[in-house]
């Protein structure tokens, strides 16, 4: 039949056509956002075919040796190349965050709507369990995990993401509480639905755009603290590349006047500002709110 | 009216020529637009009268209500015209004309007086404010007056009362306050944004009558803006029809009245003229309830008191009453939310279970609910499709192209296009939302629809709309209806039979000629003869009645 077949072509086209519209409105702000994460993508995606040399060899006999034509940024303490690594190391830190972000959002979020939703016992259940982990500061917790279970790459991805499950379960359950007083819900509950469909069709479309910013932020949250373990030396291991860990390597050479390790730090600066960015412009436009000209 | 008054009568106090008000929207995705919400507006007010604005939502009454404060809402630009008070052009007046102007020489008495108090201060404090602000006179000067205006305009213990809280006096109450709040500083103008509104008949028709008095008593212009044209007949003057921002019709009270002009204003004065045969009980009754308890909170709040009743396939039973009468509990009950502490209900020959969660899928299917207000009981990320066609996959299974022209067939029903089949909730008018969710309750195919307070969000032309379809509706598929709503004349437009509850329990039962005609039991009488009528001198009327009764009472 082909009538079905029309209608799902005309929504689609709709839809491409609204995000395109909206893409046009979008202002000068969230489109430079949108072009620094464009740049990073392909850079995690193409990183390591445009890379001059591999991630862990060592291409120099000269440590810190001076930016050339050989080595575009220079080499690191150990004669790697730093604009290889840099290229190897959006892989590693932005890979982690993402994962790290998807999971705690997963978790967090379906637990959330589900407490909000189920109420009662469970919810009590949970509450106090999030409670309980929340009195632990972040990044001490993360540093027990790291060392009883030690530093990989797992265990850290777990270690951060059961900090912010915590957060994410709060801010998800709390927005669910007010769309379920709305008479919507209770039409549904009427309707005899069962909690499935009241939390993935009535629920989340309400509360996903405040989560979507959300997620923004804690992908700069995530990937900070990614960066502040390992510059703790309890991050991602080497000869693993990441930005925080070339930070630290490469910190002395700030007493020299080179600014080699500012540039892994202004790609973890830069992208954190462009993450943000679009945010603020999907909130804005999500929000519904209106600046009086 | 005396003959100080009539010369005094002649002065102008507020002259609105031209008046042109823009506002800029911005619809989701597209680019903001101008749209105009006052067109072209002019009006002439003299000392002492009172000058009537009606119209719907969106005509734009209270907009011109606000600028003879010098006043428009957020996002709203006065572009055109001018608004003379007592000869000068108060919108050219600085910040400091402005001050001077409001609270001292124009009043405003808003809809919801609840919300309009602090709830933090003593009421006294809050009515004299303006009055000491602007100077007019000093601290106990000022509380007397307010003392003497709580006991013009009926409020019980007028001292007592001046120290209280808002919390602690009721919602007529509050909104006598309030225009004790507005007589206070002795202004020139005050203007009433439907101060009634929010009540119920019975305290509507006391505080009316506590306003006119008052009005008559000082001698104030007032401007009365309401959508209730029986209500605006009583207090006004002249009457004003307004719709989509333009003036329809002027004239006196009584021209309006009794010989409206245009065809907007006719429809207004004849209101829905539904008519609807009362038909008797027939066969066994489809829903029954037999002595039900409900309450809150572990039964220690008793809402719901002994209440049993009848609803016979095909036919309408109306419930009737004030707010805090019952009659939402009531709906909740039957549905399932809220499980009755005794009592049973018996649903097309077989019991209920009183909680929602026993309830067999096909019990649910066939006893459908239509909320009050449309725009929050559907998802606002939800098209019309996705919504009249959940019920439809959900009980029936179907999907797919069938599920599509089932839908299109539901929103012919309901008199819409399939054109709206992919709009979102906010993309629809208030009466439009109302009829979706009547296609999601018809999409379930059910044997009873409660309606609660279906019609009471919207304008009267739009509710009339929806109250012709349910009835067609009804006839086509002989569902049994529900209806919980607080409107008499909703009542007698479309019930066979009626149940009138106050505080929890049925007073009066009985077919809709019965209920309906006297005699009377002492709440139906005050309840039906407190229902405005478009008449001119009703209110007096039913005042000086009372009066007489109660003398009668004491002899």
């Amino acid at each position: 039949m082909t009538a079905p077949a029309a209608v799902s072509e005309t929504k689609k086209s709709t839809w491409i056509w609204k995000a395109s519209r909206l893409l046009a409105s979008a202002p000068a702000s969230a489109l430079f956002g949108l072009v620094i994460i464009a740049l990073y993508l392909l850079a995690v995606i193409f990183g390591p075919l445009v890379a001059p040399y591999g991630e862990a060899e060592v291409v120099s006999k000269i440590p810190f040796s001076p930016w050339s034509r050989e080595f575009l940024l220079g080499t690191d303490q150990l004669g790697r190349d730093t604009f290889s690594r840099l290229l190897f190391g959006a892989r590693n830190t932005l890979g982690i965050s993402l994962v790290t972000v998807c999971l705690s959002f997963g978790v967090g979020g379906v637990l959330g709507m589900f407490a909000a939703i189920r109420g009662g016992w469970a919810d009590k259940l949970l509450l106090s369990l999030t409670d309980a982990l929340m009195a632990i500061p972040p990044l001490i917790f993360a540093l027990i995990v790291l060392s009883i279970a030690g530093s990989s790459i797992p265990s850290l991805i777990v270690a951060i993401a059961a900090v912010d499950i915590t957060r994410i379960f709060r801010l998800t359950r709390s927005l669910s509480v007010n769309v379920l007083a709305t008479d919507f819900v209770e039409v549904a509950r009427l309707r005899g639905e069962g909690l499935s469909w009241i939390m993935s069709r009535e629920v989340l479309p309400n509360v996903l755009p405040l989560l979507v910013a959300e997620f923004g932020l804690r992908f700069c949250f995530v990937f900070l603290s990614i960066s502040a373990l390992a510059f703790l030396g309890l991050g991602i291991q080497p000869p693993t590349a990441d930005w925080g860990s070339m930070v630290r390597d490469s910190a002395v050479l700030i007493s020299y006047a080179d600014f080699t390790p500012l540039i892994p730090a202004a790609a973890i600066g830069l992208l954190t500002v462009a993450v943000n960015l679009v945010v603020d412009w999907i909130l804005h436009v999500t929000s519904g709110l209106r600046e009086a000209d | 009216m005396t003959d100080a008054a009539e010369t005094m009568s002649g002065e102008q106090l507020l002259d609105i020529r031209d008046l042109r008000i823009e506002a800029n929207i911005y619809p989701p995705g597209e680019s903001s637009q101008t749209i105009t919400v006052v067109d072209g507006v002019s009006l002439q007010l003299r000392k002492g009268k009172v000058l009537g604005l009606i119209g719907e939502s969106g005509a734009g009454k209270s907009t011109i209500g606000l600028t003879s404060m010098a006043y428009v809402r957020g996002g709203l630009k006065i572009t055109g015209g001018q608004v003379c008070f007592k000869g000068r052009d108060i919108l050219k007046g600085g910040p400091h004309a402005v001050r001077a102007l409001r609270g001292k020489e124009v009043c405003y008495v808003a809809q919801s007086a609840a919300a309009a108090f602090n709830p933090a201060h003593k009421l006294i404090n809050q009515v004299v404010e303006s009055s000491l602000m602007h100077g007019v006179t000093h601290r106990a000067d000022a509380e007397r007056r307010a003392v003497a205006l709580f006991r013009k305009l009926g409020l019980p213990n007028p001292e007592t009362i001046a120290q209280q809280y808002p919390h602690q006096v009721s919602g007529g109450q509050l909104q006598r306050i309030m225009t004790a709040m507005a007589l206070c500083s002795e202004p020139d103008l005050i203007v009433f944004d439907e101060p009634t509104t929010a009540l119920d008949v019975t305290t509507q028709i006391e505080v009316l009558a506590a306003i006119k008095e008052a009005i008559r008593g000082t001698g104030v212009a007032a401007l009365y803006i309401s959508h209730d044209l029986a209500v605006v007949a009583q207090m006004a003057d002249d009457i004003m029809v307004l719709r989509h921002g333009r003036l329809v019709e002027f004239g006196a009270t009584r021209e309006i009245i009794n010989e409206p002009r245009q065809n907007y204003t006719k429809a207004l004065v004849l209101g829905g003229e539904i008519h609807h045969d009362e038909q008797a009980p027939d066969g066994v009754p489809i829903l029954s309830l037999k002595g039900i308890d409900a309450g809150y909170g572990d039964g220690r709040t008793k809402v719901l008191k002994n209440v049993s009743m009848d609803l016979y396939a095909g036919q309408t039973l109306a419930v009737a009453g004030e707010s805090g009468s019952g009659k939402s509990t009531l709906g909740r009950v039957i549905t399932g939310l809220l499980p009755p502490a005794r009592g049973a209900i018996t649903f097309d020959g077989r019991m209920l279970a009183g909680r929602l969660a026993n309830r067999s899928k096909d019990d649910l299917r066939q006893l459908q609910m239509i909320h009050q207000i449309a725009d929050v009981a559907m998802n606002p990320r939800q098209t019309v499709g996705d919504i009249i066609g959940r019920p439809l996959s959900f009980y029936f299974g179907t999907g797919g192209t069938e599920n599509q022209r089932r839908v299109a067939e539901l929103l012919d029903q309901i008199e819409m296009g399939k054109g709206f089949v992919d709009r979102y909730p906010s993309e629809l008018s208030g009466g439009q939302r109302q009829r979706v969710c009547i296609a999601r309750a018809l999409a379930a195919k059910p044997k009873l629809i409660i309606c609660d307070e279906v019609t009471s969000a919207l304008d009267p032309l739009v509710a009339n709309g929806i109250l012709k379809l349910l009835l067609d509706l009804q006839q086509q598929q002989q569902m049994a209806y529900l209806f919980i709503t607080h409107d008499i004349a909703t009542v007698r437009s479309i019930a066979d039979s009626v149940a009138i509850m106050y505080r929890g329990e049925v007073v009066r039962y009985g077919p809709k000629s019965k209920v309906l005609t006297p005699p009377f039991d002492d709440y139906t009488e005050r309840l039906l003869d407190s229902v405005p009528k478009k008449e001119i001198g009703w209110l007096e009327r039913v005042i000086e009645g009372r009066a007489m009764q109660s003398t009668r009472d004491q002899h």
